[in-house]
């Protein structure tokens, strides 16, 4: 079951993750936040989609499912929320939401 | 000749078009460029899954994220930017350096889409396990029929709050507790 390309689609997958992560911790814009927890859930996707390719097995699609309606999900509430700060801030950096200073 | 290498050539292609398109995508300054990036990045990644044998999954890929995904974050970014400085931000938006590289990186991938398309045998490398969209359903709605479930509340779980998140209130009772006194 090994193969050159599971193997490299895994590398890319968390070259991808790493990319998202970087957007998320260096940007402060929170559109921006958003479209890089993107890119890490496709990134996970890619995993899931690798590892199914790799068995043979419909899990790694089915579980790409879950992902992408989670995505889906999270991107609706979170543009939402975007929305609302935007509304009530004029700006949409999250620097800005430091009511609940701990 | 190329026809043997056709796999390997499309395959690492697209892993480079994908990793470019985030890389540049997480260091625009402007939203809607980094959507281009994001889309051509979404794209890319189909090839790749159709690749990898999930032909289902890539097909879900483009319509879900570079298509309705997508169009959610475009429609924010046009209500972030209401007001007077609208006109002159949509002039600002897509100068030619802003959609010439995602543009490029589209058309690459549109040659690489021609490519796949003209090899007459099947591109499945030795040790890649396709997975026919018939195998994913009958599992889907058998054993894994609790995620379908879960996926329903979830994407109706995330509609209610997105309505009642990002509704206008009432001038009257918009008093919400993030609502401060203005010192900024």
């Amino acid at each position: 079951m090994d193969s050159q390309y599971i193997d490299h689609a895994m590398i890319l997958a968390g070259l991808l993750f790493c990319l998202g992560l970087v957007g998320v911790m260096v940007r402060r814009n929170l559109l921006f936040m958003m479209i890089s927890i993107e890119v890490m859930l496709n990134a996970a996707g890619l995993a899931f989609i690798a590892a199914g390719s790799a068995w043979g097995q419909p899990e790694g699609q089915i579980m790409f499912l879950a992902v992408i309606t989670l995505g889906a999900a999270e991107v609706a509430v979170g543009l939402g929320l975007t929305l609302l700060l935007f509304r009530h801030h004029n700006n949409v950096n999250v620097d800005h939401l430091n009511l609940l200073r701990g | 000749m190329i026809w043997s290498y056709l796999y390997s050539i499309i395959f690492y292609t697209s892993c480079g078009i994908t990793a470019v398109a985030t890389l540049l995508m997480i260091s625009r300054h402007n939203a809607v460029h980094a959507l281009l990036y994001l889309i051509v990045s979404s794209l890319s990644l189909a090839i790749i899954f159709y690749l990898l044998g999930a032909a289902f999954a890539a097909a879900l890929e483009v319509i879900v994220y570079a298509g309705a995904v997508m169009i959610l974050f475009v429609f924010v970014v046009m209500m972030l930017n209401q007001g007077q400085r609208s006109a002159a931000q949509e002039q600002a938006w897509l100068p030619a350096r802003g959609w010439i590289i995602p543009a490029l990186l589209a058309a690459i991938l549109f040659v690489l889409l021609l490519l796949g398309m003209s090899s007459d045998q099947p591109l499945q490398p030795y040790g890649v396990h396709g997975v026919a969209v018939k195998e994913v359903g009958v599992a889907l709605f058998g054993p894994y029929v609790l995620v379908v479930e879960l996926a329903s509340f979830l994407l109706l779980s995330g509609l209610i709050g997105a309505f009642h998140i990002a509704r206008k209130m009432p001038s009257h009772m918009d008093s919400s507790p993030l609502e401060e006194p203005d010192h900024g």
